[in-house]
């Protein structure tokens, strides 16, 4: 029943149809089926200090001179596999980036939506606050509170959220007011249900199409600005090496040759952006009837 | 008190408190209404009829509010109660349909979900029971093969299918009275008399009293038992719609009449009203039709007119109402 109204729906229809869909999904499938059976997967556990020998230090690709076929992508300062590494960073960064956005969406909708619907002084006060933090750059607000708060797994996942919400925020308050206007919410209000309902089940689903499209895109930026954060060392605390701290890591040996160490990780981030950018581009044409 | 009386509204005032002044969108209006009455409400844009029916539910939004009069409905101001005794009115007792049936159903829930809405909300019915109440509203309504119509979503009906929803939806509770804003304006011709038969006829048949608001004394002559007409937020004339059609007191109801089409062309020519609603933060002194009034005279210019009972149930706010019961 379900599988037969996704089986003929508008949006499988589109789906079939586009090249960019079907490349971009199957990569995003790769990449949460790397995270998730990462473990099971990876020829070392990177995180196991038994398994690291000195002696594997700086070993090149397989594929170069020097290199063994154990350590496919080679390995960094400490013998630890490249490729065990990035797999287990990736999870890292994924949990990270998803549970961010998670968070600062549900946070910029609430406020979006009371904005919004309520209006007024409420709205305006709302409002301009996002404005000047939007106009401080994230980078700036994030380097702020991750050294005021320490490096942290939760700390990050705050900072995120804090820097993120303000988009979602200003998006859903501008979708509010227009659907507010519809007659279906005054026919709503007729029938005699309370703001609260009306906010979250005549409102919400109106506004869910650019939530949606916007959290692609906000997966993406935070698996950056994570990265950029661990490489500037305000990220994650060592023992949990994200992506970006790996090529933070390999950074002092780039110069001398041994450029894997960083390259690789440097690699997967740019692929998981964009793959993640991709099926976000689709289904901003395929949800905002506007661009279609 | 009479037992018929469904709503008897008293000296009803609405403003609007705009930074550019203060519009007095309903000014001191009265009516009543019987049970299973259907009551016309015409006027042209910006006369005040919306605003009445939203004032009767209580759905005025800011910097609109209602200042004063008594609106009873059953025996009880709905001005003096609670919000939350409003909510548990709105949609059971009294319910609306509105002008545009294209915006008027959320386009993200399935139509049966929505008229199974108002049913959770008002009445106390299994999730059985419900679902055959829906079809049994669909089938009243006039919409075919109504068990698998529940589960379509509103992009799925055409206008005047959806207008049908959205009467199946008003009279889901039964309620004692519904009022219609202008409920055919947004429909093709064709439709629009279904539509308003439909109406008229469901109202009997449930015996809902009816507040129809147009700006088509077409409509008004077919379906209505009484109709008032609003001006610039006053009420200038009430009375029995035959009676108001082949007499009109009123010298703006006179000109609505004159500047209607005649297809028979019984008419020489059409007779527009002259000048526009004046604006409503200038009204003129006086009688605010003074200025479009062909019968104008100086007294019209300086004092208020009297609302003057011309005949039986028959009121006109006029010094000189163009016709008096002998």
């Amino acid at each position: 029943m379900m599988l037969q109204r996704i089986a003929e729906s508008d949006f499988f229809y589109h789906y079939r149809r586009s090249a960019t869909a079907i490349v971009s999904s199957f990569l995003l499938f790769f990449i949460v089926f790397v995270a998730l059976l990462g473990p099971l997967l990876t020829p070392q556990d990177p995180y196991a200090l038994s398994n690291l020998h000195l002696a594997n230090a700086y070993k090149p690709p397989a594929w170069l001179p020097g290199g063994e076929l154990r350590f496919l992508l080679g390995t960094d300062q400490q013998g630890r596999d490249i490729l065990s590494a990035i797999v287990y960073g990736s999870r890292v960064s994924l949990f990270i980036a998803l549970l961010g956005v998670l968070l600062s969406s549900t946070l910029g909708i609430l406020i979006g939506l009371l904005a919004g619907y309520v209006g007024g002084r409420l709205e305006a006060a709302i409002m301009r606050f996002a404005d000047i933090q939007l106009s401080f750059p994230s980078m700036l607000i994030a380097l702020f509170l991750m050294t005021t708060f320490g490096r942290s797994v939760v700390n990050i996942i705050i900072t995120l959220t804090l820097i993120g919400w303000v988009r979602y925020a200003r998006i859903v308050r501008g979708e509010t007011l227009s659907v507010r206007k519809k007659e279906y919410i005054e026919a709503s209000r007729v029938i005699g249900y309370s703001d609260i309902h009306i906010m979250f089940r005549e409102v919400l689903p109106n506004v869910l199409n650019s939530v949606i499209v916007l959290s692609t895109i906000q997966i993406g930026t935070f698996i950056l600005l994570e990265a950029t954060l661990s490489f500037l060392g305000l990220g994650v605390p060592a023992t949990k090496p994200t992506l970006g701290m790996l090529c933070s890591e390999g950074f002092s040996v780039l110069y001398s040759g041994l450029w894997w160490v960083s390259f690789f990780p440097g690699l997967y981030i740019v692929f998981i952006v964009f793959a993640i950018n991709l099926f976000g581009d689709f289904l901003r044409d395929q949800l905002n009837p506007r661009l279609r | 008190m009479n037992e018929d009386l469904l709503l008897d509204v008293r000296n009803l005032q609405t403003y609007f408190y705009t930074p550019k002044g203060v519009v007095k969108a309903v000014d001191r209006v009265s009516f009543n209404l019987h049970r299973g009455e259907v009551l016309g409400i015409v006027g042209e844009s910006g006369g005040g009829k919306s605003v009445t029916g939203f004032s009767l539910l209580r759905l005025i939004e800011y910097p609109g509010r209602i200042v004063g009069g008594e609106v009873i409905f059953k025996g009880v101001d709905l001005l003096k109660k609670s919000e939350q005794y409003m909510r548990s009115l709105r949609g059971k007792e009294i319910s609306m349909v509105f002008q545009d049936p294209m915006t008027s159903l959320n386009p993200v829930y399935t139509v049966g979900n929505q008229l199974e809405e108002s049913l959770i909300l008002h009445q106390d019915l299994t999730k059985e029971q419900r679902k055959r109440r829906c079809i049994e509203l669909l089938t009243m309504v006039g919409i075919p093969n109504p068990e698998k119509r529940l589960k379509d979503y509103p992009h799925q009906f055409s206008g005047g299918m959806r207008q049908r929803v959205i009467i199946a939806i008003a009279l889901a509770s039964k309620p004692d009275l519904i009022i219609a804003d202008e409920p055919t304006t947004a429909l093709d011709v064709t439709i629009q008399a279904q539509i308003l038969k439909l109406m008229k006829k469901l109202s009997e048949e449930t015996g809902s009293a009816l507040i129809l608001i147009t700006h088509d004394l077409a409509v008004i002559s077919e379906l209505t038992d009484r109709v008032n007409v609003m001006y610039c937020g006053n009420l200038v004339e009430t009375g029995h719609t035959k009676a108001v059609i082949q007499n009109p007191a009123h010298p703006y109801t006179e000109g609505l009449l004159r500047s209607i089409p005649d297809i028979a062309d019984t008419k020489p020519r059409l007779e527009p009203i002259p000048g526009i609603v004046p604006n409503m933060y200038e009204l003129p002194q006086g009688c605010k039709f003074s200025d479009r009034c062909k019968y104008c005279q100086s007294v019209c210019r300086e004092q208020e007119p009297p609302l003057l009972e011309v005949g039986r149930g028959r009121k006109v706010l006029c010094f000189f109402p163009l016709w008096k019961e002998e």
